[in-house]
């Protein structure tokens, strides 16, 4: 793998760090007029997603990491791996449960979603960031009630439990944004 | 800035940072023409550069006969102290000059690796009275909207032990380390290792700098030794240099000096930096003979400054980088 130099650091570039795969956040060149330049980077841990600071002297090297994304149909999960494909080789992964981690519940059969692979393994899984899932349970609530405020739980066929308008009702086919969680309309079948 | 970020032929900052400068130049040079401080200009391209093994510099050649390969090497210039300094030596008295200056791998959010400069020489002033000088001129060029409250002026060694405890004139490994594990600094340990310097600069740049932020402006006088530069040393105290530190907002604006004259003095530091550009293994530089030439001759007693313009720019106008600030920066140069 490529060795990378802090002068070619950028948000997004993945390195390698304490032997675990990161994704630079941000970097921020600092010197003093008279004095020695370092380079300040924010690295999201890829495996764990923890943020760190480090500060590389610059001018030092690190390895890149073999980090690519894809994006990948969810077929199935066995229980303990999760099985996704890519639509044009056909090619299939299967993900563990570390990988899938907070994906889990956005997860419906056929979706296009994001996998981050390692050396060729799944490393994360990123849902699509609009996901349509049934209703499968909520308060029925009062009819009629159309009032703005408020909202109920609501749990999604893949179990996810989203604050739902009081008129939405079991049976129904929902849009959500994954990366807030939060409702946004209902879908018109 | 937005709008402009998106097509690359596009100045990067917007039409009222531009006017900013234009205002700002203007407001330089009336200071010092009342004060008669005379405007000169010195070449960027010089046949030799400063061996400070910090600064990195571009260089490139001059083709003798047009289109022809048979070359000399010459140096765009870090800045333009040595050729200013030739300039005293000859008799210029009070000086000042608005340039670019060129530093090679410098470039982000408060770098470009071309800037512009204003630096000035003040034939017999002591480094306080530049320091005033300074301060009066800075508040002169900071708008209403950015007026600075305070003008502190603090000695680095007081300031270095009053934030982080430390003595910054004494090298104690096992303390400085303490130090940086205590205050989530700990990658400071093995980058800095034993060099003291480097160390300075360091907590300097990640815990000293970011304090300096109070709507101030910040004269840093006093620098340990190890990090004199051109400074001469302190005549009763051998272990700090003549040199301070101007900063706004955390941002480091200038740097000056009581200029030190002595010519043998001088080329004892440009060999000592070339014996660390050895251990760095950089490039050697021939020492700038004229220079050494000039201050042989009599460099009269002088304290100067640069000051970064681009920089101070980005105060008036408010903004968060340079690419704000300038027309053009490196990237649609």
């Amino acid at each position: 793998m490529a060795k990378y130099s802090t002068n070619e650091f950028k948000a997004g570039l993945k390195i390698m760090l304490d032997a675990d795969p990161c994704a630079i956040i941000e970097n921020e060149f600092i010197k003093p007029g008279k004095g020695q330049a370092f380079n300040r980077v924010k690295i999201r841990n890829l495996k764990t997603g923890r943020v760190i600071e480090r500060t590389f002297k610059s001018g030092e090297s690190v390895d890149g990491a073999d980090v690519v994304d894809i994006d990948m149909q969810y077929l199935y999960s066995d229980g303990d791996f999760w099985h996704f494909m890519v639509p044009d080789s056909f090619e299939q992964y299967q993900a563990d449960k570390n990988a899938v981690a907070d994906a889990i519940k956005w997860l419906k059969d056929q979706d296009i979603c994001t996998m981050t692979l390692w050396n060729d393994s799944p490393l994360s899984v990123t849902p699509p960031n609009f996901v349509e899932l049934a209703v499968t349970e909520t308060d029925p609530g009062l009819k009629g009630d159309t009032s703005g405020g408020g909202g109920k739980p609501a749990t999604m066929e893949t179990g996810a439990v989203v604050r739902v308008p009081l008129f939405v009702q079991i049976g129904e086919m929902i849009k959500v944004d994954t990366r807030t969680g939060e409702y946004v309309s209902r879908v018109k079948e | 800035m937005q709008r402009a970020a998106q097509e690359h032929w596009r100045p990067s900052c917007d039409l009222k940072a531009i006017q900013l400068r234009a205002e700002m130049l203007a407001v330089i040079r009336a200071f010092f023409y009342q004060r008669s401080v005379l405007e000169v200009e010195t070449p960027l391209l010089c046949h030799a550069t400063g061996t400070d093994p910090q600064l990195d510099f571009f260089s490139t050649a001059y083709h003798h006969v047009p289109g022809i390969k048979k070359s000399k090497n010459f140096f765009l210039q870090t800045s333009p102290e040595f050729a200013m300094k030739r300039l005293l030596a000859a008799g210029s008295g009070c000086i000042f000059q608005i340039c670019k200056a060129f530093r090679n791998g410098e470039s982000g959010r408060f770098h470009n690796p071309e800037f512009s400069i204003l630096e000035w020489y003040r034939v017999g002033f002591t480094l306080p009275q530049l320091m005033d000088e300074v301060a009066e001129l800075i508040v002169e060029i900071l708008p209403g909207s950015c007026k600075v409250n305070d003008i502190q002026k603090i000695s680095y060694v007081e300031l270095f032990e009053q934030i982080t405890g430390l003595n910054p004139l004494v090298f104690c490994q096992q303390s400085y380390s303490l130090y940086a594990s205590n205050n989530s600094i700990s990658d400071a340990i093995t980058l800095c290792g034993k060099d003291h310097s480097m160390w300075l600069d360091f907590i300097f740049s990640y815990k000293i700098q970011p304090v300096l932020n109070d709507q101030s402006l910040y004269m840093v006088y006093g620098y340990p030794v190890i990090q004199s530069s051109l400074a001469r040393i302190n005549k009763d105290n051998s272990a700090i240099a003549d040199r301070f530190e101007v900063f706004i907002n955390g941002i480091e604006i200038g740097n000056g000096f009581f200029e030190l004259a002595d010519a043998s003095e001088q080329e004892q530091r440009f060999d000592q930096e070339n014996k660390s550009r050895a251990q760095r293994q950089l490039l050697q530089v021939d020492k700038d003979k004229l220079f050494l030439d000039a201050l042989r001759s009599g460099l009269p007693n002088c304290s100067g400054i640069a000051i970064g313009l681009d920089r101070l720019l980005m105060i008036v106008a408010n903004a968060d980088t340079l690419n704000e600030v300038i027309t053009f920066p490196f990237d649609r140069a």
